[in-house]
């Protein structure tokens, strides 16, 4: 399938989706599904980097509060409507992903992932000694009562949110067929060789890491209208980074559906898990799923079904 | 403001006994065998809480609390590194996927902690929890002076085993080269089972030093993945004497930094440790 | 003489204390074909992978068809024409072996000046290679389908897939039977037919001797001979360095 039809059919199933959505009367659909879908960008994200080109990024957290806390300084010195918000979030994160991997992607395996940990603590640190930004004590955000087109506020945020997938999947399915994608994959499977081959390794990592940290900071940015308070432990909680890795590892890294797979599973067991029991045992599950299929079937949902394919051209 | 230093100083030295103590495990785990065990913290916290466990309920002084729990410790460290070489090393897959399986341990068992615990804080209580010992302008208090003696003994003691013992030297070869290991009929899979064994039995005592210390809560367990690898970092990667000089270090940092710029920027000193460490002197382990 | 295509002037590298090369001077000429043997541990493969650029020399000049390559990256050295295979094979694991010519020609080829090869002549330039190296019939097979010596032609085929100016293969025959050597023999005097400059490190004397117009010797770090191979074998300093004081 050529990209551009790729493209063309990603958003003809996001009008569908978004029509269908429109004959929902329950508020609670849009909240649930707003976070499977920020998921699903997340775990698309997280994949370019870890998947593609086998970076384990453990600072997930960092590049999404990132975003979120953009969206709140832009809210509170000029109010502009979230696609604004998504784009500046995205740029800033973007640019902390390519500062991020110039200082620490000379680094192997272990390494860098401890330091993408290590940024991400750093960071959390700054926000909450950043009063700006309500500091440690958090800060209110109002959310609008009315939204552009839609009207219900709730609505107009899945809405974004559903755009913001859509787009994650055709970006992750561009590079992965693309001459980039190539490169990527021996970046993954051997560095070295990967350059004495030709492949600029260090120029494409830090497109991946750019391009990582640019979505996961896009998901980012409408999370403050959604939660309407936000705080340091709550943006910058580890619970994204280890979803954003189970999700892929569960679904399937080789490719971009695996993390789509990976998001609705895990994303749907948990909110029906912190609606039936209790949200510290829907972590619980997290853990405990991501550490059974890594054990038991590394290759994710996908790997179960059937072999990996060879590559396509790219 | 000179005692205010003093103090800072001191008590940080003492805490970097502890943290010699806390990091001890990720040296031989990491430093030595090239395990990337992310989930050490949440053994440790783990271990504080079997302490407060027997405390609390059978009034047992938490040291000797960390004692019992040992063999249970290395049984499951055992466990860990036979599911990690059964899924992971065997098939030469340690990357990502091995990264993975720890940090998903590391989660599970904070949460479950959580579950069982809930998240107030818990404490110990023994003789030595209170009263301090006064030097001049410098107080010492016995609540962080006991944890830094035990940390600094089981340091000592495994240094003598790494050094004296059949076993221990074999570990030390096997980190060095497991070929050459292989080849003297020695095999380096035993070994590296007793050595991560013996790296999650220091759990079991870091974690009662450290709910001397101060209270624990289940997800403290944060902190110290920052420091852990900071300290077996900068401390050159299992070598004991480079690991205790950079664990006192961090201590009178994070102290310094604590005492003149407030708590809220403790987190930050041991992962900045990490950082400018990795980016600036990491004496080999750049592409190794 | 022209201009060397290869000039090594001064190479030193150092580990921490121990000085794995040292003052190493060499001159390779543009269709040469080099042989270069010494015991274990004496540096051959710390001079490829310096001269590749995997690993940085502290002290020496690299000059490369006329222009100094100290600090580049090896993907640039490549591009430049100096490819080299490793001594033990190194594919892409997760892509076949097609694919594996692929990344050669999409990365070093087409990112030369000038060059672009479509999609139609990327597939026609892996067919000729494949059949060069005899690989067609597992064109589409992983590489942990291969056998050892169609993984070290594997290994070739993507060094020469990046149509380089110099090959260094490094101990290219090690472990294999006499008649496998032959095949990597035969592959390499095509190579040379084709223009390509050869270093060829190894250990398998008769391929060397066979094979080399020169013979240069490394021992603990340094060149201790340089010349036509009857001479250099029987310089006794190369005696002494292979069979011991």
């Amino acid at each position: 399938m050529k990209t551009s039809t790729f493209w063309l059919l990603d958003a003809l199933v996001i009008v569908v989706v978004f029509a269908l959505s429109r004959l929902v009367t329950n508020d609670y659909f849009f909240f649930a599904t707003y976070l499977v879908l920020q998921y699903i960008v997340l775990a698309e994200a997280w994949n370019i980097l870890g998947g593609y080109t086998g970076y384990i990024n453990f600072g997930t957290a960092g590049f999404f509060a990132i975003g979120a806390y953009t969206a709140v300084v832009l809210h509170k010195l000029i109010g502009p409507p979230i696609p604004v918000s998504i784009l500046v979030g995205g740029t800033i994160s973007g640019l902390l992903g390519l500062g991020m991997g110039y200082l620490t992607l000379r680094l192997r395996g272990v390494f860098f992932a401890i330091s993408t940990l290590a940024m991400a603590v750093v960071l959390q640190t700054l926000v909450t000694n950043w009063d700006f930004v309500g500091g440690s004590r958090g800060v209110y955000i109002i959310r609008p009562s009315q939204a552009p087109f839609i009207g219900n506020y709730i609505q107009y945020l899945f809405l974004v949110m559903l755009v913001l997938a859509g787009f994650s999947i055709a970006v992750a399915r561009t590079i992965e067929h693309s001459t980039l994608g190539f490169g990527l994959a021996t970046i993954r499977d051997d560095e070295m060789s990967a350059e004495a081959s030709g492949v600029p390794t260090l120029r494409l990592k830090l497109i991946s890491t750019t391009l990582s940290g640019a979505l996961m900071g896009m998901a980012g940015a409408p999370l403050p209208y959604y939660v309407t308070y936000l705080d340091p432990d709550s943006g910058f909680n580890l619970a994204f980074a280890v979803n954003s890795i189970a999700m892929p590892l569960i679904g399937g890294t080789q490719n971009w559906i695996g993390p789509m797979i990976g998001a609705i599973f895990l994303g749907t067991i948990q909110q029906v898990a912190t609606v039936t029991i209790s949200s510290a045992l829907n972590l619980l599950i997290v853990g405990v799923l991501m550490v059974g299929f890594v054990v038991v079937a590394p290759n994710g949902i996908i790997g179960l079904f059937h072999r990996r394919a060879p590559r396509r051209q790219g | 403001m000179w005692d205010l230093l003093l103090n800072a100083i001191a008590s940080g030295l003492l805490l970097g006994g502890f943290y010699a103590a806390v990091t001890v495990g990720i040296a031989i785990s990491f430093g030595m065998l090239d395990i990337g065990n992310l989930a050490h913290p949440a053994f440790i916290i783990l271990g504080s809480f079997t302490a407060y466990i027997l405390n609390s309920k059978f009034g047992i002084d938490p040291i000797v609390a960390g004692i019992i729990v040992l063999p249970g410790f290395l049984v499951l460290g055992g466990l860990i590194y036979e599911t990690y070489y059964w899924s992971f090393e065997r098939r030469g897959e340690e990357g990502l996927r091995g990264l993975a399986f720890f940090f998903g341990l590391l989660f599970i068992t904070e949460v479950a902690l959580i579950l069982i615990f809930g998240v107030d804080y818990r404490f110990v209580e023994a003789a030595y929890i209170g009263p301090s010992i006064h030097l001049g302008l410098v107080d010492l208090p016995l609540r962080m002076l006991v944890p830094c003696l035990v940390s600094l003994t089981m340091v000592a003691i495994l240094q003598l085993f790494l050094s004296r013992t059949f076993i221990g030297r074999a570990i030390l070869a096997v980190s060095q080269d497991s070929l050459a290991l292989r080849l003297m009929a020695v095999n380096p899979t035993r070994v590296k089972l007793v050595a991560f064994s013996v790296s999650i039995a220091t759990a079991a005592l870091a974690g009662s030093c450290l709910i001397i210390i101060q209270p624990v809560e289940p997800s403290i367990g944060r902190d110290y993945i920052g420091r852990v690898f900071a300290v077996c970092v900068l401390g050159g990667m299992g070598s004991f004497p480079g690991m205790l000089m950079a664990a006192m270090l961090l201590g009178v940092v994070e102290n310094i930094t604590s005492t003149f710029f407030g708590p809220s920027w403790s987190p930050a000193v041991a992962f900045g440790f990490l950082l400018l460490t990795l980016g600036f002197r990491p004496t080999g382990i750049m592409g190794r | 003489m022209s201009d060397p295509l290869l000039r090594i002037e001064k190479l030193g590298k150092r580990f921490g204390g121990f000085v794995a090369l040292e003052d190493i001077d060499l001159d390779v000429a543009p269709g040469e074909r080099l042989g270069l043997i010494g015991p274990n541990g004496s540096g051959k493969s710390t001079l490829v992978n310096c001269i590749s650029g995997t690993l940085r020399n502290e002290s020496g000049i690299v000059r490369f068809d006329g222009r100094v390559i100290n600090g580049l990256p090896a993907y640039q050295r490549t591009r430049l024409g100096l490819a080299r295979s490793f001594q033990l094979p190194r594919p892409f694991r997760s892509m076949t072996v097609r694919e594996n010519l692929r990344i050669p020609l999409l990365y070093t080829v087409n990112a030369r000046a000038g060059a672009h090869l479509g999609e139609a002549q990327i597939v026609a330039r892996s067919d000729e290679l494949l059949q060069l190296v005899g690989l067609e019939a597992k064109a589409e097979r992983r590489p942990r389908d291969l056998t050892q010596i169609e993984m070290r032609k594997l290994e070739l085929a993507r060094a020469m897939a990046a149509e380089p100016k110099l090959l260094m293969a490094d101990e290219a025959m090690a472990g294999l039977s006499h008649s496998e050597v032959d095949d990597i023999l035969a592959l390499l005097r095509k190579l040379v037919d084709q223009g390509i400059t050869i270093i060829l490190i190894e250990h398998i004397m008769r391929a060397v001797m066979s094979f080399s117009e020169r013979l240069v010797v490394l021992v603990a770090g340094r060149k201790i001979a340089d010349g036509p191979p009857q001479e250099v074998i029987s310089n006794p300093e190369v005696e002494r360095a292979y069979l011991g004081e």
